[in-house]
């Protein structure tokens, strides 16, 4: 039975929320007037940068911490608004004294820092497309993204470079510049690498924001699907339309409130919701530079007098497993509101919130393709412990399923499973899956984006998540492609044939393991179970690569040699097998 | 216990508990004073993991404020010691 509604009384928040009544606000809400609220280039146009750096210090928060970096050490150091706009700018000259035109693609490979700030509201301030690549990826993942993208220029740093880039480097025509975020005891550069505050100081400290339209492509970032190369989602500058509405409506940002993003910065809530949503709400950023570490976050939450807090389902599991004793220590009268995305919060999870600080999670749904936040618990309105929430106000979500001939059929009936399907028209809404207009095309059916998720959409408008509709997995709030990894492990001398599936996991929801089935004359032993294991973290990087692997003698197969992780999953979990007509037999 | 472990004891399983959470580390290249994450790549499942590796290997209770300890090689096999009784 599914857990009570935990209702919210008008009037009983801390701020006068923006959203408080739902229906009301739907039916006023308009992306033209979105639009509206954001400044606009002064020659027309709009631009991410402009509206996150510019617009902000134009209404006098030039002096207000856009930015408050908390290091290993607890040192602290803030970044105003003029001071991330004089860097941003600074940025921006130099992609112009080096060469990079219009459009090309700025990558970075940085955990959370002032310098990725720099990087990325500088790069698309300029008009240049900026992909951020998650840190923790191994450099085959980074070729291929690098590659697809192809990189004109890459900021990372010097440990960085040398365990990842450095190896693929000759794989990477494109890549013409490397510039290094340099410690203070990194020694020489290494060679074919510049300086980044270096070059920084040396450029000028004036640039004008580049004159970008709404359909100009200003962020790339890469997601995974279940065949073939990951996708490279391009966003334009429109997305900051939905951002900021997003940030206004579901965050509830007000300007100048203390507001936590623990998302990494590789993949999109990390961008959208960690940088660029954010500051076009003027809110003043906690930026953690370490890793999760419980006694520190609650620490960070207390001390910091958070306001806003946007989490992930695996960090609040591990919250949970650490105890309420932990969390009790402090208490955190300045959080209000709570939330979470990456993956769906179990209703558990979503109370243990209530039970410790007296407010519940509230549980967000969107992905790279939607650039923004579709589907929310909103702060005003009723939780539903276990729902995703409701489609936020100017975008139609609907549950479909794929009736006689392959058309689309809308499901009207409450609570009955189909998949989730946007209609398009929202301004965040992807514009490429780079170089492959096919798989873009066919993302799409009878004027639907189909989402790819299962879900049931009850009588209220609550979506409750079901499962995946394909084999991607998600672990610890990653999209990993289950290809991608198949690929890795065939590489290796030993391997004949895998499949890779998502298995339950109590932190991560899902972890990754793999069923390898060994070359004719090759023997199963713990030694090369390990030698795989080290190939696929060694390429892969450790968050890629599977936990688990599996020997097999024959993995279940269709008879034109598919690989079907479908059975494969059923087998491991104990459910049914569903169809077999296809199984080869004997596998 | 009858025994005291030993210290070279404690840092050989300890090891083989890392290389089997993260078999493409190599012992030899792993500086034990620094912290692991910021010399191989071992994520935060990896940490987990190896906290919980540790607490079943030496058969102890490790709340999870003191995984911070368990970062680097050495305060790994010093926690060890100490929670184990062993000098």
């Amino acid at each position: 039975m599914p857990a009570a509604a935990i209702h919210k009384l008008t009037g009983s928040q801390h701020v006068a929320p923006y959203l408080s009544d739902y229906d009301a606000a739907c039916r006023a809400f308009t992306w033209e007037s979105a639009r509206a609220q954001l400044a606009g280039l002064p020659g027309g146009g709009l631009n991410m940068g402009y509206e996150a750096l510019d617009r902000q210090v134009a209404a006098g928060r030039g002096a207000c911490v856009a930015a408050r970096f908390i290091d290993r050490q607890w040192r602290h150091s803030d970044l105003t608004y003029a001071d991330l706009l004089e860097s941003c700018s600074r940025f921006g000259n130099l992609l112009q004294s080096l060469g990079v035109a219009r459009g090309e693609c700025v990558a970075t490979l940085l955990g959370r820092s002032p310098e990725l700030f720099t990087v990325v509201l500088g790069t698309v301030r300029a008009g240049r497309v900026c992909s951020s690549l998650f840190f923790a990826f191994g450099p085959e993942p980074l070729k291929t993204r690098l590659q697809l993208g192809r990189a004109r220029v890459l900021v990372t740093s010097d440990e960085l470079y040398r365990r990842k880039v450095a190896p693929i480097r000759a794989a990477l025509p494109d890549l013409q510049h490397v510039l290094l975020v340099r410690e203070a005891n990194a020694g020489e550069l290494p060679a074919g690498t510049a300086d980044l505050a270096q070059l920084l100081g040396a450029s000028g400290a004036q640039c004008a924001p580049a004159p970008t339209r709404d359909a100009e492509v200003a962020l790339l970032h890469f997601t995974s699907g279940t065949t073939g190369k990951p996708k490279g989602v391009t966003l334009t500058h429109a997305a900051v339309i939905a951002q900021h509405a997003t940030a206004k409506l579901v965050l509830d940002l007000h300007p100048q409130e203390t507001y936590w993003c623990t998302a990494d910065p590789g993949w999109v809530t990390g961008i959208a919701y960690g940088v660029i949503g954010p500051l076009t709400r003027g809110a003043r950023m906690i930026i953690d530079r370490e890793e999760f570490e419980p006694q520190r976050w609650y620490r960070i939450l207390a001390e910091e007098r958070v306001n806003v807090w946007y989490t992930a389902p695996t960090a609040i599991r591990m919250l949970m497993k650490a105890g309420t004793a932990l969390a009790r220590a402090r208490s955190y009268p300045e959080l209000r509101l709570m939330l979470s995305v990456g993956e769906p919060l179990n209703a558990e999870a979503v109370l243990w919130g209530t039970e410790v600080f007296g407010i519940p999670f509230h549980d967000t749904w969107w992905q790279t393709e939607s650039g923004a936040i579709m589907i929310a618990n909103f702060y005003a309105c009723d939780v539903l412990p276990g729902a995703m929430g409701r489609a936020i106000p100017g975008v139609e979500i609907r549950v479909v399923r794929r009736g006689a001939g392959g058309r689309l059929e809308v499901i009207e009936s409450p609570e009955e499973v189909g998949e989730i399907a946007l209609r398009p028209g929202w301004p965040s809404m992807f514009s490429a899956y780079l170089g492959d207009e096919q798989r873009y095309r066919a993302a799409f059916i009878d004027g639907w984006y189909l989402a790819g998720d299962l879900a049931r959409r009850d009588r209220a408008g609550y979506f409750w998540f079901v499962g995946r509709a394909d084999d991607v997995i998600k672990s610890a709030g990653h999209l990993i492609s289950p290809f991608e990894i198949e690929s890795c492990l065939m590489s290796h001398a030993a391997v004949a044939q895998v499949g890779v599936i998502g298995v339950p996991d109590p932190i991560a929801g899902q972890a990754v393991k793999a069923f390898v089935e060994l070359k004719d004359g090759v023997a199963q032993s713990e030694e090369l179970r390990r030698s795989l294991m080290a190939h696929a973290r060694r390429l892969l990087g450790a968050a890629v690569a599977p936990r688990e692997i599996a020997f097999s003698a024959a993995l279940p197969r269709t008879r034109s040699g598919k690989i079907m992780r479908r059975l494969l999953r059923a087998r491991e979990l104990g459910l049914p097998e569903g169809d077999l007509s296809t199984l080869e037999a004997g596998t | 216990m009858a025994t005291t472990m030993q210290e070279k004891d404690v840092r050989s399983r300890v090891l083989a508990l890392l290389t089997e959470i993260a078999p493409d580390i190599d012992p030899a290249t792993i500086d034990p004073k620094r912290e692991l994450r910021d010399q191989v790549d071992f994520d935060s499942m990896d940490r987990l993991h190896f906290a919980v590796a540790i607490s079943e290997a030496f058969h102890l209770d490790i709340p999870e404020q003191d995984y911070a300890q368990l970062g680097a090689l050495q305060t790994a096999c010093e926690y060890v010691q100490r929670r184990s009784g062993g000098s």
